[in-house]
């Protein structure tokens, strides 16, 4: 008995070490980004500092300048036009992601399996690779270096229209549309304002995803905008952060870094409940 | 009559889907059409002679052919070995750390915490990923300089040796995905139906047992969607490498850490006609190779048998 005892307890001390060591890993990086972002680059260059200096505003501020002098965009305005970019592409993403699920889910039409298998299917086609032909659809629709074919597509997302469906599925009692319909509710309007609210924590999972995927995607908005350094994304903006100069100011590209990582790092811990609760039911697809 | 009602509603249901399926074609179905078609248009350039023909010549010339070097078979390699670098372990990590979290005998606290903080680097951006590595590996940069007080580094550090950058490359895909693959792991092992565990306890099997005749068979449906989404995701891997080292440091006049979709990159940014249909060949070779490699995994992991869920 006592043996088992501390067997017991060896096995737990080692699950709890090598997660704290994990944890330690997922951390350090970005204790180091915080820590530098404050220092100035002669110090930083010299080695791990554990502790913050009072450099930052003096980064930041050549970082604005340096930002604004290179390509005439600072950090901040980087970040605004990733979020002119990102808030409509969610909101249509989980609109029409919904609009689409509902759909195929509450109503009986000819080729409607058809659609459903069809969605299922092109949820696992690489995108990216089309590049060639994407970058001819915007010259053809006159869109290139608008913002535009960064944000429309999103109303065709395959994995929202799939999750939205499988919430419906559980979530969504059919016979509340049969009692609007039978109230005179024109189908449009139930969706609206009868359907969409009960979607609300499904469409808050596929929100997060949708705008993180956004947010951080660099690929295509680098094409699409490429000749347009004016339009440049956040993203966009942390590549020319590496490309600046021969002589690097390591406290500024902290700095910028730094700037670019917090929104998301607030967001994750307001939100991280959720987002587990998401990547979970995200998996769970049989 | 209540057919009848729902065919006749049916017509609202189809215009629903019509935006859906509307920008679908538009943005996605034309430009994988038009890249297929794009790849079939070869641009020879004989002095100030350029002559356009249709036909295999991108794939003649630059795939298979001494025009391109095989730069796409190297980084197509390159890509697969990045890939499998990072996904075994990640793999392996994944599952213990699930069996870990989900082992009702001996229960970790704070296993919320865990999942948080192991999942965090995931969801902030690849470039700003990439870069901050960068930033820690350059030859002044921090873990740079304790190797070096180690000795486990020459002077000139880390970014000049081209197994250093795919290692090192590898590690930010693992470190970056490790932690979603757990979640969906702990997710589908909580999925398992609890009293086969019971059973199994009452016949006195291990802790070791119940992982590899249980746990593991069953999560079969879930390994499989892993594995696909991650190959899928991995072949097409750009953020990390491109900006980590810019393709890595020329070794035997090869790019060390160059994957297809830079090379892809590369050639569409140039943009002359000649580079599109090269760049446009070299998109189908990674459509199809992705394709073949999600169906195989497919095929190998599918489950015949399918009880206990």
């Amino acid at each position: 008995m006592d043996q088992e005892v501390k067997g017991y307890s060896t096995v737990k001390l080692v699950r709890y070490i090598v997660c704290i060591l994990l944890c330690f890993i997922s951390i350090f990086p970005f204790f180091i980004l915080i820590i530098n972002s404050t220092l100035p680059s002669s110090k930083i260059v010299t080695g791990i500092k554990l502790l913050p200096g009072s450099n930052f505003m003096t980064n930041f501020k050549n970082l604005i300048e340096a930002g604004n002098k290179t390509s005439g965009v600072n950090v901040m305005q980087a970040m605004w036009h990733s979020l002119l970019i990102t808030v409509p592409a969610t909101i249509l993403q989980i609109y029409f992601g919904s609009l689409t699920a509902y759909a195929v889910t509450a109503y009986k039409f000819k080729g409607r399996n058809f659609m459903w298998g069809f969605i299922y299917a092109i949820m696992m086609i690489p995108t990216q690779v089309s590049v060639v032909g994407f970058i001819k659809v915007c010259n053809l629709t006159h869109l290139y270096g608008t913002y535009w074919p960064l944000i429309i597509p999103a109303i065709a997302a395959p994995t929202t229209v799939y999750f939205m469906k499988q919430y419906m599925e559980t979530g969504l009692s059919l016979e509340i549309i049969e009692a609007a319909r039978i109230d005179g509710s024109k189908e449009f309007y139930t969706f609206n304002k009868i359907v969409l609210p009960l979607l609300k924590p499904a469409m808050a999972t596929q929100a997060i995803f949708g705008f993180v995927a956004s947010w951080n995607n660099l690929y295509i908005p680098s094409l699409v905008l490429g000749t347009e350094r004016k339009e440049m994304t956040m993203p966009m903006f942390v590549a020319a952060l590496k490309a600046n100069d021969k002589e690097r100011d390591w406290g500024q590209i902290y700095c910028g870094l730094f700037v670019t990582v917090l929104p998301l790092l607030v967001m994750y811990f307001i939100l991280s409940k959720y987002i587990i609760a998401g990547v979970a039911l995200g998996g769970v697809k049989e | 009559m209540t057919k009848k009602k729902s065919v006749e509603h049916g017509k609202y249901g189809f215009m629903f889907a019509v935006p859906f399926f509307l920008i679908f074609f538009i943005f996605q179905l034309y430009p994988l059409i038009y890249t297929f078609y794009n790849s079939l248009i070869y641009t020879a350039k004989n002095g100030r002679n350029i002559t356009e023909s249709f036909g295999l010549g991108n794939f003649k010339n630059y795939v298979f052919g001494n025009l391109g070097g095989g730069e796409i078979w190297k980084a197509l390699g390159i890509t697969i070995v990045l890939w499998i670098l990072n996904f075994i372990p990640q793999i392996l990590l994944s599952l213990l750390l699930a069996a870990w979290f989900t082992d009702i005998k001996y229960k970790l606290k704070g296993n919320g915490i865990y999942k948080v903080i192991m999942y965090m680097p995931n969801i902030i951006t690849a470039a700003t990923i990439a870069v901050l590595f960068y930033s820690l590996f350059d030859i002044n940069g921090p873990l740079t300089l304790i190797a070096k007080s180690f000795g486990w580094v020459g002077k000139d550090g880390f970014l000049y040796k081209g197994w250093a950058s795919l290692i090192i490359i590898a590690f930010i895909q693992f470190w970056m995905w490790y932690g979603n693959t757990m979640i969906v792991l702990c997710a589908g092992i909580m999925g398992i139906n609890p009293s086969l565990y019971e059973a199994a306890m009452v016949d006195g099997a291990t802790s070791k047992q119940q992982f590899f005749k249980i746990t593991l068979p069953l999560l079969k449906p879930i390994l499989q969607y892993t594995l696909v989404t991650s190959a899928i995701g991995g072949l097409q891997m750009y953020d990390i490498p491109a900006l980590f080292n810019d393709g890595g440091p020329v070794v035997n006049g090869v790019n060390s850490t160059t994957t297809v979709m830079m090379l892809i990159k590369k050639y569409t940014t140039v943009g002359s006609a000649q580079n599109l249909g090269r760049a446009a060949s070299y998109s189908i070779v990674l459509f199809v190779v992705t394709m073949i490699i999600s169906l195989v995994f497919y095929k190998i992991t599918q489950d015949k048998t399918n009880d206990g869920r």
